[in-house]
């Protein structure tokens, strides 16, 4: 018997791809020696869209991006656009934002958590991780209106202010939200097909991960505590208590690992803004309506937030009228994307679909 | 006479009962399938309306739904699954940009609806729809399948 390599083709259309992607890959027997990820198959025009309109415009396309956690897209957006435009945003309206967001998180790490079970075999984690996610998903439509495109945060503020029957049920949910986790952790870590299949499988090692400009809860795993909401701090980050959680191993069991501790933390900060909500204002009164601020603006900016796929951020130049020159887009599925090869050459076919869930690409983001 | 009562009694009764069938194919494109996620999941379960298998093949499944953005490097590609499907298949079209290109209508690489690849037989509009709108559609589509309506 010779050596021969084949060729196979993963994608675009598969049910653990999360999407569109599509991977070239060459197996010497069971073992991949090559693997090449294809993007663009949603490439969707959202940088150039958004230079289309005026700012305020341009956040529906931000939605859009990962559409798993749209509020988190929006915060990077209007962080960005507030400091480009010089605007203040009142108190309240930072303590509602940082809510919004955690809670946001738990609904996108529940939906990498449910898809991960299916993609590794496991039936019940989905169904499981798809109830909690819609008891988040009714707070965030008693808030927002919406269930998973919000278009919530403004520039100035926020839309419209958290009702006092959200907040109800805001304390209702942390009330038996960590217990709940367990029991879905729990299904992860005691089931020995699991662990099998996932301790040692898609190794990165931190230098890698560094060198590939991998961020968010794949950096963490690999050993590196860098979490920007603890070490550059925005909104009211540096004034609520919370663990970075980190592991050494990098592989996807270390992966799963971090990102449902990331929930419970997220779980801890929504306790801590509830305490601390002050009252006044929801979004600034100098202008008369969120979505009517068409400032003239000019110069660049750039704030990098700590989204659930890594570091997102917008860079923004503005050249003097009320429509963005350039909407640049940083964001950290494609970044996580890129180390895909490093993570796939040398374990087998088998072990892909497990390195690729890993990883929780979201196409909106990537292929923009 | 006796006949013709006997086959269109059983015709409706095969119409009733694909209708009542149906299965599904995994095909996420953008966010509606999250929304498409939803509807499988625990809380609005649409296996009550008897399409609970999602098959992940399309040789398996005769109900494409169009969840999210078609590009225009994506589209020889749905219409080759669409094919692979075997008969009777239907397709839903769900959200904005699966019905008319959405908010990326003047984007350059979207494709103005899907119905410009495969014949759709129902129309869902929302950006993205609510999972009941979704299930909305799919008791239209069991109607509609009742009744001989459809485009296969």
């Amino acid at each position: 018997m010779q050596d021969k390599i084949v060729e196979v083709n993963f994608g675009p259309q598969h049910p653990s791809t999360h999407g569109v992607l599509r991977v070239k890959v060459k197996l010497d027997g069971e073992v991949i020696v090559d693997a090449q990820p294809i993007i663009g198959y949603l490439h969707r025009n959202a940088e150039k869209l958004s230079e289309m309109g005026y700012y305020p415009k341009a956040q529906i396309y931000v939605d859009r991006l990962d559409y798993a956690a749209a509020l988190n897209m929006e915060l990077g957006f209007v962080l960005s656009a507030e400091k480009l435009m010089d605007v203040q945003v009142p108190d309240r309206a930072l303590w509602i934002r940082m809510m919004m967001v955690e809670l946001n998180r738990i609904a996108s790490h529940f939906i990498w958590l449910g898809t991960h079970g299916l993609d590794m075999g496991m039936l019940s984690p989905f169904f499981y991780c798809f109830r909690e996610r819609e008891k988040v998903f009714r707070i965030l439509d008693e808030i927002t209106g919406s269930r998973l495109l919000y278009n919530y945060f403004a520039i100035g503020g926020v839309y419209s202010d958290v009702t006092p029957k959200s907040l109800e049920m805001i304390k209702t949910w942390l009330s038996d939200f960590d217990k709940n986790l367990t029991e879905i952790e729990n299904i992860f870590k005691k089931s020995y097909v699991y662990v099998a299949r996932t301790k040692g499988t898609g190794k990165l090692g931190l230098d890698d991960t560094i060198s590939y400009g991998v961020t968010g809860p794949m950096l963490r795993a690999a050993g590196k505590k860098w979490d920007l909401r603890k070490n550059k701090p925005y909104l009211h980050y540096d004034q609520i208590n919370f663990d970075v959680p980190s592991q050494q191993a990098g592989d996807v069991y270390a992966r799963m690992l971090v990102r449902i501790e990331e929930m419970h933390q997220s779980a801890r900060i929504v306790a801590q803004v509830l305490d601390k909500l002050p009252a006044g204002d929801f979004y600034n009164k100098k202008y008369s309506k969120p979505m009517l601020v068409r400032i003239k603006a000019t110069g660049e900016s750039y704030i990098p937030t700590e989204s659930p796929k890594g570091e997102f951020g917008i860079y923004l130049v503005g050249d003097g009228s009320a429509i963005p020159y350039r909407f640049r887009i940083r964001s950290p599925s494609f970044a996580n994307l890129s180390a895909a090869p490093a993570m796939l050459i040398g374990y087998k076919i088998a072990d892909m679909t497990a390195t690729l869930s890993s990883m929780d690409p979201v196409f909106g983001e990537v292929d923009r | 006479m006796s006949d013709n009562i006997l086959v269109t009694t059983l015709d409706e009764a095969l119409r009733w009962g694909t209708g009542k069938s149906l299965w599904p194919f995994t095909f996420g494109l953008a966010c509606c399938a999250l929304e498409m996620m939803s509807a499988m999941g625990s809380d609005y379960d649409w296996a009550r309306f008897g399409s609970d298998v999602f098959r992940d093949s399309p040789r398996h499944s005769d109900l494409m739904i169009v969840s999210g953005t078609v590009t225009k490097k994506m589209a020889p590609r749905v219409r080759r699954l669409y094919d692979q499907m075997a008969f009777p298949k239907f397709v839903i079209s769900m959200g904005a940009c699966a019905s008319a290109g959405g908010p990326y209508v003047r984007g350059y690489s979207v494709v103005d609806g899907v119905d410009q690849v495969v014949p759709v037989d129902v129309y869902i509009y929302g950006c993205p729809p609510r999972p009941e709108s979704l299930i909305k559609a799919l008791k239209l589509l069991q109607d509609r399948i009742a009744d001989g309506k459809v485009k296969h």
